[in-house]
């Protein structure tokens, strides 16, 4: 059913890059104000060219994109354990998001496989902390990119088996974004709304981290 | 829809790995199914009590926000709360509100009529109970959205919905946090709840 996705995309990006095409689809239209009712209207554009960015790499291409998210997690809490030096609470915190990031990348290499896809290898990452404090403030920045990152991909996903297993995903990504941000003393929920980002800006978040 | 697809993802391999990434959508796939099908043809969905297509399930979601958002209303009224406690209950009250702002505009939007707002009652016996029930509250809240993610036919109304999702799921990981108990109590993969069991959840505090 998702197929149908793409044309609305397309042509609500030629509504907002035209700025005049009206006829073309009022109800389109609508949809796009709906998304600005929710995210204010100014975020109406970049979300529509958030979506396009995303749209030709198809569900082999948005799962292989996540499985490179998961194992940049996967590789630096299981680093952590002994690199981070946690104890107590959270120790027990990384040994929990260790394990679930580990299987993320399973199931999305998995995934990938029973789609006809090749999954991507793990580049190779270099993470730059010295201390608990250091950690826990990179593992911040990836929990928040990485519900973001699947926040933004969800809408381009076609098949609805997919859509559902990442929504899945996220929804432990909020989960463990929480739970870091609460040992940082930052609000766990900081807005009503977790805005999505394209792959251009997650690749660029994680850039540095990839060697 | 993709019926090939779907018994290739759910029989092909064998992979345990895949059958947890997939399990989400396991039990009622039949039901989605026929649900998406009929929905393209404006025929009853497993949300066609609150509209049709898209609109019901923004009146569906809509209608949980409300009683959110009146719980803890509620809690912060109790008295039962104080310090940091109760600012992360008004917070998350605040954020609940918007929600319901977001998601009446959307329906308004989508040319639907919002649901109007439930009566409702919570007890508010005392602070551990009020916590239990958030928690309940809240991860029931995220699951409800999880269930209905693939259900959404606008892209727009997708995204709109998953940036609420996972701040139920952040909400939810806060009150475990609190209450002792684990963060994803679902494990690795979060599961999502149908509408039937949702509704049934919090028709104990429907009041009228």
């Amino acid at each position: 059913m998702k197929e149908q996705l793409k044309t609305p995309e397309l042509a609500a990006v030629e509504v907002d890059v035209d700025g005049g095409d009206f006829s073309r689809s009022e109800v389109i239209l609508k949809g796009a104000l709906a998304a600005g009712a929710i995210y204010g209207s100014a975020m109406v554009s970049p979300f529509v060219r958030k979506a396009l960015a995303m749209s030709e790499s198809g569900d082999v291409g948005i799962l292989n994109f996540a499985l490179t998210l998961e194992y940049l997690e996967a590789k630096f809490y299981e680093e952590a354990k002994t690199r981070a030096k946690p104890s107590g609470e959270l120790k027990k915190l990384v040994d929990l998001i260790a394990s679930d990031e580990q299987q993320h990348v399973e199931a999305l290499a998995a995934t990938v496989k029973k789609l006809g896809g090749k999954p991507v290898m793990s580049p190779k990452f270099n993470f730059e902390y010295n201390d608990t404090a250091g950690f826990l403030k990179l593992a911040q920045t990836f929990e928040d990119t990485g519900v973001s990152a699947y926040n933004g991909a969800g809408p381009m996903i076609k098949s609805k088996e997919v859509l559902a297993a990442a929504g899945g995903i996220v929804q432990v990504e909020a989960r463990h974004a929480a739970a870091i941000r609460l040992q940082n003393k930052e609000e766990p929920a900081p807005a009503a709304f977790d805005s999505p980002l394209s792959e251009k800006q997650v690749l660029k978040a994680v850039e540095p981290f990839i060697v | 829809m993709d019926v090939t697809r779907r018994k290739l993802l759910a029989v092909g391999g064998g992979s345990t790995a895949a059958a947890a990434f997939l399990a989400a959508c396991g039990d009622d796939s039949g039901t989605t199914t026929a649900t998406m099908d009929s929905m393209g043809s404006g025929g009853a969905s497993e949300t066609a009590e609150f509209g049709k297509g898209d609109i019901g399930i923004l009146n569906y979601a809509l209608t949980l926000e409300y009683l959110e958002t009146a719980f803890y209303a509620d809690v912060v009224k109790s008295g039962l709360f104080k310090g940091a406690e109760l600012e992360t209950i008004r917070k998350f009250g605040r954020e609940e509100a918007e929600h319901v702002q977001a998601l009446t505009a959307a329906v308004k939007q989508l040319g639907g009529k919002p649901a109007a707002e439930p009566k409702a009652k919570f007890p508010l016996e005392s602070a551990k109970s009020v916590l239990e029930l958030a928690g309940t509250v809240e991860n029931l809240g995220a699951a409800a959205y999880l269930g209905q993610a693939a259900n959404i036919k606008s892209p727009e109304v997708l995204a709109s919905a998953l940036a609420i999702h996972s701040v139920e799921g952040r909400h939810a990981a806060v009150l475990n946090t609190l209450l002792g108990e684990p963060i994803t109590p679902d494990g690795a993969f979060a599961k999502p709840a149908d509408v039937k069991t949702v509704l049934k959840s919090v028709e104990p505090f429907l009041v009228g």
